[in-house]
C-alpha cells in the first residue's frame, strides 16, 4: 500500500479493514492521535457504531489528547531559589542553619545544576577547554561538558574526604592526590567519554557537603582539607569550591550558547577575599621559585612576622567588591596603608576571570599607580591561583 | 550519602530533616521539587510572577508544617503537588474574583469555567510528569513527534502491539485528569493545606 495514495483517498472509499475486537480496541489509543492507517481508523469508525465500551472510550481518550501539552520550557531564575529560601528561614529560623560559608557553594552549586537541567542529552558532549594560568603561560586541557562536571566531582571529593564522606573516586588510583591527578584518573578510568550520568553523583554529593557542613556548625570550619600540595580550612576550601563551580559553570554555558550571571554580589565578595587573602602566600612561592637576580616585586624589605610591610592596595569595583591591602613581601606580613607601594583598581568579575586563568595578567584591565614591578608580580600571582 | 534508599524512606527522613529544622534539608527539597511545583503553578495560573508567588508559598507551608505530610498516603512528590495544585487554583480563584468585584469582565460562572480548564490542564501535566516512563515516551513520539504507532514502535524497539497498549494506556491515565467533581481537587493525596 502506498502512504500517499491512501491519504488522499477520501475515507469511505477504503476497503473495509476486518479486524477482531481486541485488535481494534487496543487501537482507541493510537486512534485518538491520529498514529494509525487510515484502514486501521476507517475500521474503528466503523466499529464504534456497534461496540458501546469502545465508543464510550473513544472520546474519553480524544479529550486527553488535548490534554497533552508541551511543558513550558520556563526557566526557574536562581534569584527565585534564594528569595524563597530566605522567605521560608524568617517564618521559621532554622535549628540546624548552613553555615555562612558554605552559603556561596550551596547558591552556585544550585545555579549550576539549575543549568544541566536544561541541556539535551547531545550538548553534554560539546566540547569545553579548561583553561589555567601556569610557569607565565596559558594551560589548557580538552574535554566536555560531562568531563568539567566530572573534575568538579572528584575535586569536591577532596572535601567530601575531609568531611569523612566517600570518596567519589573510589577505587581508582591517582598518581597524585591533588585535583589535578584526580581528574585525570577519573577521565582515564572509563573508555568511554563521562555522559549526563555523571550529573547525579555530582548532585548528591553537593548536597550532602552542604548538609555534613551545617552539621559540623561554626566549630569545624577551620578542619584542613587536602589538596595533595596544599590544604585549606574547610570555609575557605568550600569557598574555593564554589569560585570553581561558577567558573566552570561560565564555561560549560559558554560550550551551549547559554548565558550565566556571575554569582551574588555577597558570594562574590567572599570569593575575592578569599583570593586577596591568598595572595601572600602565592607571592611568597613565586619568590622561592624565581630564578637568580632581582627578585620580583621590587627589592624585598625584611618585616618580621605580624608587623606592616610594603603593601598594595587592590580596590575591586563594581558589585561584591572592596579593598585589600596586600603585604608584598611577607605572608606573615600585615597589610599596611602606610606602607602602600602601588595600588591596582580592577573589576570584580574581571578580578575573578583573571583568578580563574581566563585573563592574562599583561592584558587585565586594571587601573596602576606606583610601584610597577609589584603591581606586575600580584597580577601574576592572582593569575597563579588558577589550576585544572 | 545518598545511599541505596526506597523512595519511601527517603521521604521519611527528608520529612525528619525538615521537622529538625534542618535549612540544607528545605534547600534540598527547593531543588528537587521547585521546577516541578512552578510549572504546574504556570499551567494553572499563566504568568510567572504569579507562580513565583505560588513556589514560595508552597515551600513557606512545607517548611513551616512537615508534619502535615503523611508518608503512609503517598510520596512527597504527591503531596507537594496537590498543595501546590491547591494553592494555585486558590490564587486563581481569588484574584478572578477581585477582578469581577472591582467590575471587570466576564461572570462567575465564566470564572469557574476557567478555574476548572486550568486545573484539569494542571493535573494533566501532572499524570503525564509522572507516569511510567515508557508510556510518556510513547505519547511524546506519537503525539510531539507526530509518528505512527508502528514508528513509535520501530524508534522504540517494542513490538507494534506493545506501542499500541502503550498509546491507549497512557491517554486512559491522562483522562483521568478530566474526572475530579470539584475543579480545585488536586491530583493525588488529599488534605494538603
Amino acid at each position: 500500500m502506498s502512504d500517499m495514495s491512501a491519504a488522499e483517498t477520501p475515507a469511505r472509499d477504503i476497503p473495509p479493514l476486518v479486524l477482531e475486537h481486541r485488535v481494534l480496541r487496543s487501537l482507541l489509543g493510537a486512534w485518538a492521535l491520529a498514529a494509525c492507517s487510515p484502514e486501521e481508523a476507517a475500521a474503528v469508525d466503523a466499529h464504534l457504531g456497534e461496540c458501546a465500551a469502545c465508543a464510550e472510550e473513544a472520546p474519553r481518550l480524544r479529550a486527553a489528547v488535548e490534554l497533552l501539552q508541551r511543558p513550558d520550557s520556563l526557566d526557574l531564575k536562581p534569584s527565585l531559589r534564594t528569595r524563597v529560601l530566605a522567605d521560608c528561614l524568617q517564618r521559621r529560623p532554622p535549628r540546624i542553619p548552613v553555615p555562612e560559608w558554605a552559603a556561596p557553594y550551596d547558591a552556585e552549586t544550585a545555579r549550576l545544576d539549575a543549568l544541566l537541567q536544561d541541556i539535551g542529552d547531545a550538548e553534554w558532549h560539546a566540547p569545553v577547554r579548561l583553561r589555567w594560568f601556569a610557569a607565565g603561560e596559558t594551560a589548557s586541557r580538552r574535554t566536555t561538558v560531562a568531563g568539567a562536571v566530572a573534575h568538579l566531582l572528584v575535586v569536591d571529593g577532596l572535601v567530601a574526604v575531609a568531611l569523612g564522606l566517600p570518596d567519589p573516586l573510589g577505587e581508582i588510583p591517582a598518581a597524585a592526590p591533588g585535583p589535578a591527578s584526580r581528574t585525570e584518573a577519573y577521565w582515564r578510568a572509563s573508555h568511554l567519554p563521562p555522559t549526563r550520568a555523571v550529573r547525579a553523583p555530582w548532585r548528591a554529593q553537593s548536597h550532602d557537603l552542604v548538609r555534613t557542613a551545617s552539621f559540623t556548625g561554626g566549630s569545624a570550619g577551620g578542619l584542613p582539607v587536602s589538596y595533595g600540595d596544599w590544604a585549606l580550612p574547610l570555609h575557605d576550601a568550600l569557598l574555593d569550591r564554589a569560585f570553581e563551580c561558577w567558573v566552570h559553570a561560565e564555561d560549560i554555558a559558554e560550550a551551549v550558547s547559554y548565558p550565566y550571571d556571575p554569582p551574588a554580589p555577597g558570594h562574590l565578595h567572599r570569593m575575592i577575599d578569599l583570593a586577596a587573602r591568598l595572595l601572600p602566600e602565592v607571592l611568597a612561592a613565586r619568590r622561592r621559585s624565581a630564578p637568580a637576580g632581582p627578585p620580583p616585586g621590587g627589592r624585598r624589605h625584611l618585616v618580621a612576622a605580624g608587623a606592616p610591610g610594603r603593601s598594595l592596595k587592590l580596590e575591586i569595583e563594581g558589585a561584591g567588591g572592596g579593598e585589600w591591602l596586600i603585604p608584598l613581601d611577607s605572608p606573615a606580613a600585615v597589610g599596611s596603608a602606610e606602607h602602600e607601594v602601588a595600588h591596582v583598581v580592577l573589576d570584580g568579575v574581571e578580578f575573578c576571570r583573571l583568578a580563574a586563568g581566563r585573563v592574562r595578567p599583561e592584558e587585565a584591565a586594571a587601573g596602576q599607580t606606583g610601584d610597577r614591578a609589584a603591581i606586575r608580580d600580584v597580577l601574576c600571582a592572582a593569575a597563579g591561583l588558577s589550576r585544572l | 550519602m545518598a545511599t541505596k534508599d526506597t523512595p519511601l524512606r527517603r521521604d521519611r527522613r527528608t520529612q525528619q530533616r525538615l521537622a529538625r529544622g534542618e535549612a540544607a534539608a528545605l534547600g534540598e527539597v527547593y531543588d528537587r521539587y521547585a521546577s516541578l511545583v512552578h510549572g504546574l503553578a504556570y499551567r494553572v495560573l499563566g504568568d510567572e510572577r504569579a507562580a513565583d508567588t505560588v513556589t514560595r508559598e508552597v515551600f513557606v507551608h512545607v517548611w513551616e508544617h512537615p508534619d502535615r505530610y503523611d508518608p503512609n498516603q503517598g510520596p512527597l512528590r504527591t503531596w507537594i503537588a496537590a498543595l501546590t495544585h491547591r494553592l494555585a487554583v486558590r490564587e486563581l480563584r481569588d484574584t478572578g474574583t477581585a477582578a469581577l468585584e472591582r467590575g471587570g469582565p466576564g461572570t462567575a460562572a465564566d470564572l469557574e469555567q476557567r478555574v476548572r480548564r486550568a486545573s484539569v490542564a494542571a493535573r494533566a501535566d501532572y499524570i503525564v510528569q509522572s507516569m511510567p516512563a515508557p508510556l510518556r515516551l510513547a505519547l511524546e513520539r506519537a503525539y510531539f513527534q507526530r509518528r505512527d504507532y508502528r514508528r513509535t514502535a520501530a524508534d522504540l524497539g517494542i513490538t507494534e502491539e506493545e506501542a499500541r497498549r502503550r498509546l491507549r494506556l497512557g491517554l486512559q491515565l491522562l483522562a483521568t485528569a478530566q474526572d475530579a467533581a470539584d475543579p480545585g481537587a488536586p491530583p493525588g493525596q488529599g488534605g494538603a493545606a
